[in-house]
């Protein structure tokens, strides 16, 4: 099963607009997409829009959390954009909101 | 043989959880495809207790860790492994369920269970810790060689318990 990922890169910002749910089955491969393009450009913001996620488990999270220390590595910064209370929850109780700010939508995270 | 390395198989609800109201038990091999599969259908069946759509999500949540532990470390990530999973709901309201493997076991579940703990990085070793916290019993049974069974109970008292109590 393919991950359902979109990705848009404006100049050293790069979107990933997931849907779907972020357990064991897609998390690999998403890891895998994510940080191709993290190593071959030059992105200095990350966005994870998780507006169509349904669900997340630790292993969706531990995509989240591994994207985090890479692009922190790099100087970067990262947002989560548009979780639904269910993920919003769990991304709560993980501690991963004290890491990763959450935006309500991507416009949110320009005007900040 | 399982021995009991992490257990507490009593709890106050025992005397009140001996009659099975209803159950559905399932196998499935160890493929990534059946987490969401196994976590449906216990939500599912789950959704019949007196609860809300948050509980729901929380149970769901709770064995999409269990089974994933199961494929990642029971089996290593190898999909020929069995892995069954029963859901009991007795007549006090309470959720009972069990994940069970046939893989390479926990060495020391003390140790995995920690919430820091996790011999796969990529995973934060949050799964114990969810199954913890939005349970109200957990227990892990394991055997190195033989297999890793997780059972969890959750009270879901209805309105007619609470006016009896």
């Amino acid at each position: 099963m393919q991950v359902n990922a979109d990705f848009k890169q404006v100049r050293d910002t790069l979107v990933v607009r997931i849907s779907g749910e972020l357990d064991m089955l897609v998390a690999d491969q998403l890891r895998q997409e994510i940080d191709r393009r993290l190593d071959n450009t030059s992105i200095s913001t990350l966005i994870l829009n998780l507006e169509k996620v349904s669900f997340i488990d630790s292993s969706g999270l531990g995509v989240i959390i591994g994207r985090y220390k890479k692009v922190s590595a790099q100087q970067g910064r990262m947002y989560i954009v548009g979780a639904c209370p269910p993920v919003e929850k769990i991304l709560h109780f993980s501690g991963i909101n004290k890491l990763v700010p959450l935006y309500r939508s991507e416009k949110d995270v320009v005007s900040n | 043989m399982w021995s009991v390395i992490k257990g507490r198989w009593t709890s106050p609800g025992l005397e009140l959880r001996m009659n099975v109201k209803n159950y559905v038990r399932f196998e499935f091999s160890s493929m990534p495809e059946n987490v969401s599969f196994a976590r449906s259908c216990v939500g599912a069946f789950a959704a019949q207790l007196d609860c809300t759509l948050e509980d729901i999500e929380e149970i769901k949540l709770v064995v999409s860790e269990a089974v994933s532990n199961s494929i990642i470390h029971g089996y290593n990530g190898s999909t020929d492994g069995k892995i069954e999973v029963m859901a009991s709901i007795f007549d006090n309201g309470s959720l009972e369920i069990i994940v069970k493997d046939f893989g390479r076991g926990i060495e020391n579940v003390e140790q995995a269970m920690e919430p820091t703990y996790s011999s796969d990085s990529s995973r934060m070793g949050l799964g114990f810790t969810f199954m913890r916290s939005f349970m109200d019993e957990m227990d892990v049974i394991s055997e190195p060689g033989q297999g890793t069974s997780v059972r969890m109970l959750r009270f879901f008292p209805s309105q007619n318990h609470q006016a009896m109590a």
